[in-house]
């Protein structure tokens, strides 16, 4: 313990801890809503997640890092909560230790720990799992508001999925494609979240409750959001125009479905892995939205979030490099 | 792009409305004798000699020194380099000084009178700087001066003691203000006040109306408006760079109650030994804003406002840039705006590693990259620490205010300013 004769005599209440604190907290509704539609099994998941990655930081700051006691910080249950709701519903919970594992001990830990990891470690620990457990890995339980102990678990394709595998030439008719998108969800059980996907994108009135939540905390800025999912808007609205298939493009239905906007939101504002500066943070927000665009229309994934962001991690140093202010009263005439 | 003017702090002015109250004479004096920028002044008097109020008793040692003034009448019982201890009697002036109460609005033609009066007065910068004023007021004949800023606005919290001397004292500040301009030879001065504090707008935009040449403007005070170099940027949308001075730039900045004591100076001959200093904080039970000799000791004063016995936590200045003092008896100097006393010592605060929020740079004034430097300096990467320009900081706190791990960021910046010197 050290008590500082330096000035400043004051300091700001908000801590480190503060601040993963108003995050969880933001992450709440996002939690309610999961657990209300998916049930036991996302509580499980989600209780998994965090658990595995207290226990782990704990024992990396205490036998590996020899620092203090780092759970105190509460980043390892931003990182668990985090890593669950990129996870679908039922997945088994030995896959979600593994997730833990790579999130805390490989991406984050053994670069030093907080604040010193270049990816995103929850994004690391799920796109771990997506490679390793294809298949568990996009099993999408359907949501189902009665039945919280989940004795009737049936699976969905997420509206991505659909619209990705809709194609006119290989329907016999027209009609039965039309048939096929009828199953894409209303609008208005997206921006409530009922329907299939991960423990925490579902709901998009949830998430924006948090971010507006984050906002009031002035724990993030506007910048990211905003710009990355207004990129992949504007860009998917654009492809729309020219084509023959727009629902395929339909930037609504991108924005709100998917991983998009929990991405936005709550993993491309990790201060830790995106770049200082205001100037930086939208740089790397619209590199974060060309790749999703890029991911979703070019590869053979319907997600582009997670690997869009981990890319995007990769260049934070050198953007942070190339947007240093200028110093005051220097570079201006 | 997008960066803070500034930040909120809260700001504390309890002592706002307070009248000016003089804080009498204390047993014992301590005049320090080095607290303004330059050479420490040469002691002229010896133990056991005779002073008055305002007996000369420290002489500029060089052009970049100031002379030092007895703030009391008494017996100097001990002298060294940094401190002239006097032993305090009843009130005498001396006799060269005008005790007179009215107020003098002539202004004496000759600038080398007005320059060597302010000289001779031994006037620092005295909202913090401590930069002898005539020094700062000799402007070679190749500086164009445009404009005289008179920087009202208190940065810090807690202060309120130039926001009074502006209710109380506005004419004379005015007048003040009127002699520089003759000196810089402009009709040109702007008051800045806080907007905030709309009895000294008030009594400011009520005495500039019957002069010319003196405005006042009122300006949002965040932390830290109140810079020199902020307060430009503020006014006028200019950034002087710390190796340049403002007057490079066309203005001149002097605090108020600088440009109030160079009022006294020129049409009272009194010289520089006594200033408003503004007692507050959580443990001074009645917050105020005291008249102060130079040299007061702080338990003398602390006393004045409240009990000595209540504050674990004594700060000579502000919270933010002010010095926590462990010695009761430390003399209050001319640079003092404010003293502070607290109930609760301060917490321990530990560092933990820095997570990257950018706090600290996107509100630095100067646009320094605070973290960087502190983690440069930890390596010893003292190349790369040159780039990073820990001198440009102005030590305003705000990285260390702000840091969510608790970092004490200016310490380290300090130390990087020695490391690269
Ligand atoms: S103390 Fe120095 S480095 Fe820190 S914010 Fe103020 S000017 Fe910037
Ligand atoms: S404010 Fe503290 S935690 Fe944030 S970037 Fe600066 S040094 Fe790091």
């Amino acid at each position: 313990m050290s008590i500082r004769i330096n000035p400043p005599h004051v300091i700001d209440k908000t801590s480190t801890k503060s601040i993963m604190l108003d995050v969880i907290i933001a992450m709440i509704p996002a939690m309610a809503v999961s657990v209300l539609f998916f049930g036991l099994n996302a509580m499980l998941v989600i209780i998994t997640s965090v658990t595995a990655c207290i226990a782990l930081e704990y024992m990396c700051s205490i036998y590996w890092l020899k620092t203090k006691n780092n759970t105190q910080d509460l980043s390892a249950i931003v990182t668990g909560i985090l890593l669950a709701f990129c996870l679908p519903g039922n997945l088994p919970l030995w896959m979600v230790i593994i997730g833990a594992f790579i999130a805390i001990v490989v991406t984050k830990m053994a670069f030093g720990g907080l604040g010193r990891n270049i990816f995103n470690p929850a994004l690391a620990g799920r796109t771990f799992l997506f490679l390793a457990f294809p298949v568990q890995m996009t099993l999408w339980p359907k949501p189902n508001l009665r039945d919280f102990w989940n004795y009737d678990i049936k699976t969905g394709a997420t509206a991505l999925e659909i619209i990705k595998y809709s194609d006119v030439s290989t329907s016999a008719t027209r009609l039965d494609n039309n048939e096929y998108l009828s199953s894409l969800p209303d609008y208005y059980d997206m921006f409530i979240g009922y329907i299939s996907g991960s423990v925490g994108e579902i709901s998009v009135a949830a998430i924006l409750i948090g971010f507006f939540y984050l906002l009031y905390k002035k724990v993030i800025t506007w910048h990211v959001p905003v710009f990355y999912m207004g990129t992949v808007f504007l860009i998917m609205y654009a492809v729309s125009l020219n084509s023959a298939e727009p629902i395929k493009y339909n930037s609504f239905l991108h924005v709100l479905s998917g991983g998009l906007m929990l991405g936005a939101v709550f993993m491309a504002t990790d201060y830790t892995t995106s770049p200082m500066t205001a100037f930086g943070r939208i740089i790397f927000a619209v590199g974060c939205g060309v790749l999703t665009v890029l991911i979703r229309l070019n590869s053979v994934y319907m997600e582009g979030v997670a690997f869009s962001i981990l890319i995007m991690n990769a260049f934070v140093p050198l953007i942070d490099k190339f947007t240093k202010p200028r110093i005051f009263g220097t570079g201006r005439k | 792009m997008y960066r803070t003017t500034g930040i909120y702090i809260k700001n504390n002015k309890i002592s706002k409305y307070k009248e000016i109250v003089d804080a009498g004479v204390p047993e014992v004096v301590y005049i320090p004798l080095d607290r303004h920028v330059g050479a420490p002044a040469k002691p002229v008097v010896s133990k056991g000699a005779e002073v008055k109020i305002g007996t000369l008793v420290a002489k500029a040692d060089e052009t970049l020194s100031v002379n030092v003034y007895s703030s009391v009448a008494g017996k100097v019982v001990e002298t060294d380099d940094k401190l002239i201890t006097i032993k305090t009697s009843e009130d005498i002036y001396e006799k060269s000084i005008d005790t007179s109460e009215g107020i003098i609005t002539e202004i004496p033609d000759s600038k080398t009178l007005i320059l060597e009066k302010i000289r001779k007065a031994g006037i620092v910068g005295m909202g913090g700087a401590g930069f002898p004023a005539a020094v700062k007021l000799d402007i070679p004949e190749t500086c164009k001066i445009e404009c005289l800023v008179i920087n009202g606005l208190e940065g810090e919290p807690y202060f309120t003691a130039d926001n009074r001397l502006m209710v109380e004292k506005a004419e004379e500040i005015v007048i003040g203000a009127r002699i520089i301009n003759k000196l810089l030879g402009i009709q040109n001065a702007i008051i800045a006040v806080d907007e905030e504090n709309k009895d000294a707008v008030k009594a400011l935009v009520g005495v500039t109306k019957r002069y010319i040449g003196v405005n006042v403007k009122a300006v949002k005070n965040k932390y830290p408006t109140a810079a020199e170099t902020q307060l430009i940027k503020k006014l006028f949308n200019v950034e002087i760079p710390k190796t340049k001075l403002t007057r490079d730039f066309g203005y001149i900045v002097h605090n108020v109650g600088t440009v109030y004591s160079i009022y006294n100076a020129v049409m009272k001959n009194k010289p520089l030994y006594e200033r408003i200093v503004t007692v507050s904080g959580d443990a001074a039970d009645n917050p105020q804003n005291f008249l102060v000799r130079a040299g007061t000791p702080a338990s003398y004063l602390a006393n004045k406002a409240g009990s000595i016995d209540n504050a674990r936590l004594l700060i000579c200045g502000g919270v933010m840039m002010g010095t926590e003092i462990s010695d009761v008896n430390t003399p209050i100097s001319l640079l003092d705006g404010g003293l502070l006393m607290f109930k609760k010592a301060k917490k321990d605060t530990e560092a933990s590693p820095c997570i990257r929020c950018g706090r600290c740079s996107q509100n630095c004034p100067v646009h320094l990259q605070p973290f960087e430097i502190a983690d440069r300096l930890k390596i010893g990467d003292t190349p790369k620490l040159y780039k990073l320009r820990p001198s440009d900081c102005i030590n305003c706190g705000i990285c260390s205010y702000l840091c969510p791990a608790k970092i004490p960021l200016l310490d380290f910046i300090k130390m990087a300013k020695e490391q690269i010197r």
